[in-house]
């Protein structure tokens, strides 16, 4: 029998909050949010990188938490689905998926806002194309990309309004 | 969950230390950049490494670039996603940006790094399964097993090379950059991939890739890359097209290279269509020529999606569409 290698103690900078874990070193990140952090709103679907349901945000870029080793995120600020909202207030994101229904079953829901999230963080207005092209790494499987892609526009609209020269 | 098997992680602080550890635990041991290819591989028990060095720490390797004397470079770390965004690589090098642009999802490009794509493990659908299904089947000789499931008789493993800027690198007359622990060495990207679908780098175990280069493109080159796959995004291609062509000042074409990717264990160099582009000015009559003879070379096997008659009439017409989107292209650098 081999010996389990030892655990890894780090401290993660998630959602803008120090936190320090203890874990086997060939988890993910998606293990580790879920299993040793208890934040299940970070969704495993085929965990082979083939969905996007796991997407979270590392440097605020989208990756996916299924093919990121845990050990190799080091000090870089991740942001998963429960930081969205802040001081009780849902991200522009997420009150444009509620308003629109750009959800059904809802499983692919918190990889699609934390894409959507980035996109809309760091773009000026964004357009269909642009919007289609930010979410081809994300699967719907209830097929619900129409009212998603006008959430996503909705929400780059709002965010885009309400700050000037934006 | 599908996990990892366990192993030792182990960070590189530089080259050498890569080098070193790489060295050191020997055939145990696989180096890991951005880990889209080899960490999905290991969840299917196609690696079982007992130490991971990681070269994602090695941050002088993140770069990209430009001199318009020595041409574009290339550290290892470089992510797609910084590829296919780079204005001297859309400017100078468009098919290399229209590669990166087409890799996988925008979260994988964002996590993938340049120097892992070149050296993108080979597919194959009797390969790329998880251990219930090839322990059901039968292994096959790429992983536990004797024989090749695609072809029985062949003495070598078939797999396909994957990666979309491989094609495009070797189109450019590219170099890949390698360090090992007797120092550095240079290989040309044609020489870099075997025609075998184990052994299909020239890459020794205990080396790393470094950089890739491409030389300056002259002043009058145009290039695109065409990727053919059944969805458009997600999917490895089932075909890649690169060509690079080299305009005279009346726009007759003085040198031409077209490889094709994702039909063989190596990137395939056209060089008989290459050459019916010499001399033309890119006409109809030319391109029709060319895609010809790309689709005389090309010998697909049943080993991705899309049956063999498909993927072989696909080289005619997707050469034709890449030459096509170059001889549209109305200006030179």
């Amino acid at each position: 029998m081999s010996v389990a290698p030892a655990k890894a103690l780090r401290t993660f900078a998630l959602n803008g909050e120090g936190v320090q874990c203890a874990f086997a070193p060939n988890k993910t990140l998606l293990e580790v949010l879920r299993e040793d952090l208890g934040l299940t709103g970070t969704k495993h679907g085929c965990e082979m990188g083939h969905c996007g349901a796991c997407c979270v945000l590392i440097d605020d870029r989208p990756v996916l938490a299924c093919l990121v080793l845990a050990i190799e995120v080091n000090d870089r600020p991740i942001r998963t689905v429960e930081g969205l909202a802040k001081d009780g207030r849902l991200h522009p994101v997420q009150e444009a998926f509620a308003q629109c229904g750009a959800a059904q079953c809802g499983y692919c829901t918190p990889g699609f806002l934390m894409t959507a999230a980035a996109i809309v963080e760091q773009n000026n207005r964004l357009g269909e194309a642009d919007i289609r092209a930010a979410i081809a790494g994300n699967l719907c499987r209830c097929t619900g990309y129409t009212k998603i892609i006008e959430a996503i526009a909705l929400a780059s609209d709002r965010m885009h309004e309400a700050q000037p020269g934006g | 969950m599908l996990r990892l098997p366990p192993f030792v992680y182990k960070p590189a602080e530089s080259v050498d230390h890569a080098v070193a550890l790489l060295n050191r635990h020997g055939g145990d041991c696989l180096p890991v950049a951005g880990g889209t290819d080899l960490y999905a591989n290991m969840k299917q028990r196609l690696f079982t490494p007992k130490v991971v060095v990681g070269l994602s720490s090695i941050a002088p390797l993140r770069y990209i670039a430009y001199n318009e004397l020595t041409g574009l470079t290339m550290g290892a770390l470089a992510t797609i996603s910084q590829i296919a965004a780079s204005d001297v690589v859309r400017r100078y090098y468009p098919a290399l940006a229209q590669a990166a642009a087409a890799i996988s999802t925008p979260q994988l490009r964002n996590m993938g790094t340049i120097g892992g794509n070149v050296c993108v493990d080979t597919r194959c659908n009797y390969y790329n399964q998880n251990l219930d299904w090839r322990q059901a089947l039968g292994f096959c000789m790429k992983k536990d097993g004797e024989i090749c499931r695609v072809a029985p008789s062949s003495p070598k493993c078939v797999a396909v090379n994957s990666s979309d800027t491989a094609p495009v690198l070797q189109a450019f007359g590219g170099m890949v950059h390698l360090a090992g622990p007797s120092g550095q060495r240079d290989v040309s990207v044609g020489d870099f991939y075997l025609a075998d679908g184990i052994n299909a780098w020239a890459r020794r175990p205990d080396e790393i890739v470094t950089a890739i280069s491409l030389p300056p493109p002259g002043p009058f080159a145009r290039s695109a890359y065409r990727k053919l796959r059944l969805r458009h995004s997600f999917d490895f291609p089932i075909l890649g097209v690169a060509a690079v062509l080299h305009l005279d000042e009346e726009g007759v074409c003085v040198a031409a290279r077209i490889v094709l990717n994702a039909i063989a264990s190596r990137p395939l160099e056209a060089r008989a269509a290459a050459q019916r582009l010499v001399g033309s000015k890119l006409e109809p009559e030319a391109l029709d020529a060319a895609a010809e003879a790309a689709y005389a070379l090309g010998k697909p096997l049943d080993n991705t999606s899309g049956s063999i008659p498909y993927r072989k009439r696909m080289i005619r017409v997707f050469t034709r569409r890449t030459l096509a989107d170059i001889a549209g292209q109305a200006t030179a650098l």
